[in-house]
């Protein structure tokens, strides 16, 4: 009766069974009663063979299309280098659990504190956690540090220009967490500064969640917001695109106080939505009330430099209810994969992965208004790599036609505007021949 | 696994100049972003490594070479169910025809990756004889703070906002009253008996209309069946409370008892425990969370409905407690647990909890002579001793645990349940053969015979690891958190 997942004989279940004093498997459950047990089979299929998992998964694959992707909105189709699937696949990075035993988790450890350190330096914050689940329950996590720590102020501001699907996630949290959250209004694609300093300089906010670059990719000016937010005691919060953060003023540049996002733009495959990896970096003096895993150098009793699982007196296993989060893993994986990422691009990489972005979306958008049947939606704001245009025409029809040539051409925003970007895995023939379908759609 | 400590950072071995990819040409530089306002943009760069391929493929390969895993050896790691990864679940959640696929891209071009997500939905209903689930929650402990969003959405939906208690017992996972407090919840900790189960004395009379429900693990976290279980949820519901159940222990429930039949309302499944997929050092899991029916409109947004026309559709519904993630879930780890499901079918599934329950008696019972076993009787998956049975020799839970790092396996939980001082937990799952359990017995027993013998040797262990005992002291009290901290402190 084996099968290859388990390795017991029917004599080797006997001789256990015999050394329990038990007679059969069912005895195993004898404390159980008989009403609570489920006398039947599962409702499910019978045990397949590799050769039919392997059919199996191919022709639902098979029901999937892979599309040339000229859509964003926080996930990125961005360049992968092969080295990191082969590291990743490493079994001891794999199948390892939480380094809890330093002595044997060193690699884990390691490659953690590197992260930790990679990732201070693209926020240009001073430190950063282990990694979080994605970007969207990091930022909520940094809506909850930001309340802890303020103590008597229960409300949040956030951005109407953060990506819609980020804010869902923090309203969510705020909600069950007892969090009072009010939008600051979008202006012309940007964040309204007059807004923000009505709300902020009443003085009862906690924190201000802002995003760089934006839902619309404009690049805003936060000139000044950091020390109006200080000046009223609010945590200024950026919600960040990782691989921008190679181009773009950083958080720390910018005074942040926190700064949160998702990484999966660092080459992480798009993976219908995950695994990806939040982060959040923030200054040493808030250290004690970030949430999430730490990962911190220390020394072996032969005085080796080691790395050891540290400041755990904040975590839920020590602090139960009193703990500044729930927190009690991180997105390891998903660290080591953009670690490898970082290690491998470097500095010079991260800004050339910008630059060819930021031509290749300038590029369409230019080829789209010459068209005369688009523009730009906020013409006189910078952007980096992702667009929203107006579009005379039925949005649905266009996207749908465009289907049909296997292109996701954008997220539609409302009845006439379209979000577009453009990464560096387009290239020139292949916007020219998303353009050319379009001209040929919209004066069809 | 290599004893021989490597121990570099990939920022020591940057030279500048060196680089490790290869981007296209830039056929467009005419659009150049030197053109965005400077005001804008990066003043100071990242210091970030410069290094070639080679190098980095090293340097990740030594790395992972002081790490140990579940390939690597037995790891009888207690409530943590570090069962085989079946490598075919690796091949197939990295078909390219998932992986390439954008989360918003249209519905109709992402039918098969909805298949997988609600085809593991209604296998894990089966499984756990509750009416549906979401695949959203990213972990074990964003399922339970999941769960209680929809315990929390139910009270108010209809309007019992006087509901503002959740009990727990004192043996829980610290993510239960953690995750309470996330919520909004006040905790209420209602005691054990000397076998390890809830005290229905003492739970009595913490019932009464300020009680939203009460979050179980079962088996709990000593590994012994809560056999008043029904008498249990029956008296919370009539409180007017509903039940949680943290999955945490489901893997000896498999094929035997659904929690969903045990009385419980609202449950989380670790994907990365009971379904088999890597633990990856920390992660990525997945927490699905599968509630009674009349609960199912609490769910997060979005889910994913089968239509009147047989086609799979992504939905938002007003009723839902909001969203927890931005997308579908960790749908890589969605794929893996779907496979592994495939795999076993309903004949294997079914023996999952028997054998891996077989395995824990079997070491239970062949190392109770010399360790301290505090509750007698069958225990399910997994065991607590409360450290060696001779306590006089000054040898601790600590020093067993990291004297079996010497020996080649990995420890089991310590220190945690806290309801004995020298608490060890040992897990063994289904997958591991009479040989190896037989092997872990014999070290266990003679590191017993040297906690006696050389007291000395087991206080000082590990002897043979990469690196041996570290200063915990010293990491909290300095922490030191990246490389440009560290340099200048070197």
């Amino acid at each position: 009766m084996t099968y290859k997942y388990f390795p017991h004989t029917d004599e080797d279940i006997r001789t256990m069974l015999d050394k329990c004093g038990l007679k059969s498997l069912e005895d195993l459950y004898q404390d159980i009663p008989q009403e609570l047990f489920l006398h039947r089979d599962y409702e499910l299929p019978s045990e397949m063979s590799e050769v039919e998992v392997r059919k199996m998964f191919k022709e639902i694959g098979e029901e999937n299309a892979q599309l040339s992707c000229f859509i964003g909105a926080g996930v990125y189709d961005h360049y992968s280098p092969a080295v990191i699937s082969a590291i990743l696949s490493r079994s001891e990075f794999l199948t390892s659990y939480t380094p809890y035993q330093a002595e044997i988790s060193q690699g884990t450890l390691q490659y953690i504190f590197e992260y930790q350190s990679m990732m201070a330096q693209l926020t240009g914050m001073e430190v950063s956690n282990a990694s979080m689940y994605d970007g969207t329950t990091a930022t909520a996590e940094a809506m909850m540090m930001a309340v802890a720590n303020a103590k008597k102020r229960n409300k949040v501001l956030i951005s109407d220009t953060v990506n819609p699907i980020v804010t869902r996630v923090v309203e969510t949290y705020a909600k069950f967490h007892g969090v009072v959250i009010e939008h600051i209004a979008a202006e012309g694609g940007v964040t309204s500064k007059a807004d923000f300093e009505a709300k902020v300089s009443q003085g009862d906010v906690a924190g201000v969640i802002v995003a760089a670059p934006n839902f619309y990719g404009i690049i805003e000016d936060y000139t000044g917001w950091a020390d109006i937010c200080h000046d009223n005691k609010t945590m200024f919060i950026m919600n960040c695109n990782a691989s921008a953060l190679g181009a773009i003023k950083s958080p720390g540049e910018w005074g942040a106080d926190v700064a949160v996002g998702d990484g999966q733009s660092l080459g992480i495959p798009m993976n219908f939505g995950g695994p990806y990896v939040g982060f959040l970096c923030t200054s040493k003096k808030l250290i004690r009330k970030m949430p999430g895993r730490i990962v911190g150098a220390t020394k072996d009793l032969d005085g080796k430099r080691t790395f050891v699982l540290t400041l755990q007196a904040r975590e839920q296993h020590i602090r139960r209810e009193k703990a500044t989060s729930n927190i009690c893993s991180n997105q390891s994986l998903m660290a080591l994969y953009v670690t490898v990422y970082m290690s491998l691009m470097g500095n010079q990489g991260l800004k050339e992965v910008n630059a060819l972005s930021y031509s290749n979306a300038h590029y369409l958008a230019d080829r789209l208004v010459e068209t005369g049947k688009f523009e730009l939606a906020f013409p006189d704001k910078p952007f980096l790599h992702e667009f929203a245009v107006k579009y005379h025409g039925n949005i649905d029809e266009l996207q749908k036609e465009m289907l049909s040539y296997g292109i996701q051409f954008g997220l539609k925003l409302d009845d006439e505007t379209l979000l577009l970007c453009a990464t560096e895995t387009l290239n020139a023939d292949e916007i020219d021949e998303a353009v050319c379908y379009c001209e040929s759609i919209v004066n069809a | 696994m290599n004893n021989v400590y490597y121990g570099k950072l990939i920022f020591e071995l940057s030279k500048e100049g060196r680089r490790g990819y290869t981007l296209p040409k830039n056929e467009l530089a005419q659009y150049n972003i030197e053109d965005l306002p400077a005001h804008l943009m990066r003043e100071q760069a990242p210091a970030l490594p410069e290094v070639d391929e080679l190098t980095v493929v090293r340097h990740y390969t030594n790395m992972s070479n002081n790490n140990f895993g579940v390939d690597t050896g037995f790891y009888p790691l207690g409530s943590c169910t570090m069962k085989y990864n079946p490598k075919i679940n690796e091949e197939m959640s990295s078909l390219p025809a998932f992986t390439g696929l954008h989360p918003l891209q249209d519905v109709s071009t992402v039918q098969g990756a909805l298949e997988v997500y609600y085809n593991l939905q209604t296998s894990l209903a089966e499984i756990s004889g509750l009416s549906e689930f979401t695949l959203n929650p990213y972990a074990g402990a964003h399922g339970e703070l999941t769960g209680l969003m929809v315990m929390k959405s139910y009270h108010m939906s209809r309007n019992d906002d006087k509901r503002t208690k959740v009990i727990i017992p004192d043996s829980a996972h610290g993510t239960n009253p953690a995750s309470a407090a996330v919520c909004g919840f006040d905790i209420v900790v209602v005691k054990s008996r000397p076998d390890g189960t809830v005290d229905v004395e003492d739970l009595r009379p913490l019932l009464d209309d300020s009680i939203a429900g009460m979050m179980m693990t079962n088996p709990n976290t000593l590994g012994i069946f809560e056999h008043n279980i029904a008498e249990i949820a029956e008296l919370v519901h009539e409180a007017g409370g509903l039940m949680y159940y943290d999955g945490a222990n489901l893997n000896p429930m498999l094929g035997m008892c659904r929690p969903g039949d045990l009385g419980f309302d609202i449950m989380h499944i670790n994907l990365h425990k009971t379904f088999s997929t890597p633990h990856g050092g920390g992660g990525p899991g997945d927490g699905p969370v599968g509630v009674r029916e009349g609960l199912e409109q609490f769910l997060p947004c979005p889910r994913v409905v089968l239509d009147e026309n047989y086609e799979l559709k992504i939905e938002f519904n007003d009723e839902s407690l909001g969203s927890v993630s931005g997308f579908l879930g960790n749908f890589g780890v969605i794929m893996r647990a779907y496979s592994y499901i495939l795999t076993l079918g309903k004949e294997n599934l079914r023996m999952v909890g028997p054998l891996a329950t077989l395995n824990a008696n079997y070491v239970k019972e062949s190392l109770k002579d010399c360790y301290e076993l505090p509750i007698e009787g069958v225990c399910k998956h997994e065991f607590v001793f409360d450290g060696l049975k001779d306590k006089s020799t000054g040898v601790t839970t600590l020093d067993v645990a990291k004297r079996l790092l010497d020996y080649g396996y990995h420890a089991p939980t310590i220190y945690f349940p806290l309801l004995f001082h020298q608490a060890l937990m040992i897990e063994p799952t289904e997958n591991e053969s009479k040989e190896t359990l037989d092997g872990f017995i014999e070290v266990m027993r003679k590191i017993a015979t040297e906690a006696s013998e050389n007291p000395e040797l087991v206080k000082g262990a590990p002897h043979n690891t990469p690196v041996r005992r570290l200063d915990d002291t010293l990491a909290a009290l300095k922490p030191v958190v990246t490389y440009a901290e560290l340099a200048q402190a070197e």
